[in-house]
């Protein structure tokens, strides 16, 4: 018995619109951060899949996900710093909360 | 039909993420959304490296489960995020967005299905060797990466600088 490469796209598919749902269900912005990994998630492990089944001599795909993995700790840092501060002027870290973009 | 340890790890893992990654942005309390995150994350390594590809697993799990999930436990601990989960979200809304969502899955299965290399298959537990990487990394040839992984230092470099900037206290 052998894994086909569907398997590990329906996998990821799942991930992907999970992530999409809580992208807006979410009112917390911590909340609408975590459904944003799970959308990169989807994506790194798509890239991957497809490197590793399609084109098994090549390694794009796996750098790929290397450097989206590189990237969305710098975004998650980043966007942990805004909230952070965001929270330190508003005291919630709702989105309705956050309508003016003053300074 | 014979199954192989290296298929049962696979559906093993695969309900896992599901479960948890459903589970991730259905539950009420954020702590337990960052913990299922984590879970998700940790199969998500599990799966790389049952694709051959351990170093991406191990990446995954350093730099995920290791670094972002104890930033995110942080952060939570500091807006007091769990007050801030207590909101209710129209009915009418809720249904459109899980009515989208459940039709994109639903047609993009269906054409993942309907495609012909979904039975593609390939020899399992063959592992990518780690030298392979190490000169596809720094090498400067075609198909080699040094470039973006130097602006990926860049990157980080920038972005530590930018996020210590935006999160300091203002004098």
């Amino acid at each position: 018995m052998e894994i086909h490469v569907i398997h590990y796209l329906i996998v990821s598919t799942v991930m992907l619109f999970c992530g999409i749902y809580g992208f807006f269900t979410r009112k917390n912005l911590l909340a609408i951060l975590i459904s944003v990994e799970l959308i990169l998630n989807a994506t790194n492990i798509n890239f991957a899949v497809f490197n590793r089944y399609l084109y098994p001599d090549a390694l794009e795909g796996h750098f790929f996900s290397l450097f989206g993995i590189a990237i969305a700790a710098a975004e998650t840092a980043v966007a942990i710093a805004i909230i952070i501060n965001v929270y330190r002027n508003v005291k919630h870290v709702l989105t309705d909360d956050i309508n003016e973009l003053k300074g | 039909m014979d199954i192989s340890l290296l298929d049962i790890a696979f559906y093993v893992v695969a309900a896992v993420i599901i479960f948890f990654s459903v589970m991730a942005v259905t539950t009420g309390r954020i702590v337990r959304s960052a913990t299922y995150l984590l879970f998700v994350l940790f199969g998500t390594g599990g799966i790389y490296s049952m694709l051959g590809y351990t170093y991406l697993g191990a990446v995954q799990l350093i730099v995920y489960a290791g670094g972002i999930v104890v930033l995110y436990v942080f952060s939570i601990l500091l807006t007091q995020s769990d007050r801030n989960m207590r909101y209710k979200i129209p009915l009418a809304k809720f249904l459109t967005v899980l009515l989208t969502c459940l039709v994109g899955a639903g047609l993009v299965i269906f054409l993942l299905v309907s495609n012909h290399f979904a039975l593609v298959t390939i020899p399992q537990g063959v592992e990518l060797p780690a030298t392979e990487i190490g000169h596809a990394l720094i090498g400067a040839d075609k198909y080699q990466f040094v470039l973006p992984f130097e602006v990926v230092s860049v990157l980080l470099l920038a972005c530590m600088i930018g996020a210590i900037m935006i999160a300091r206290k203002q004098k």
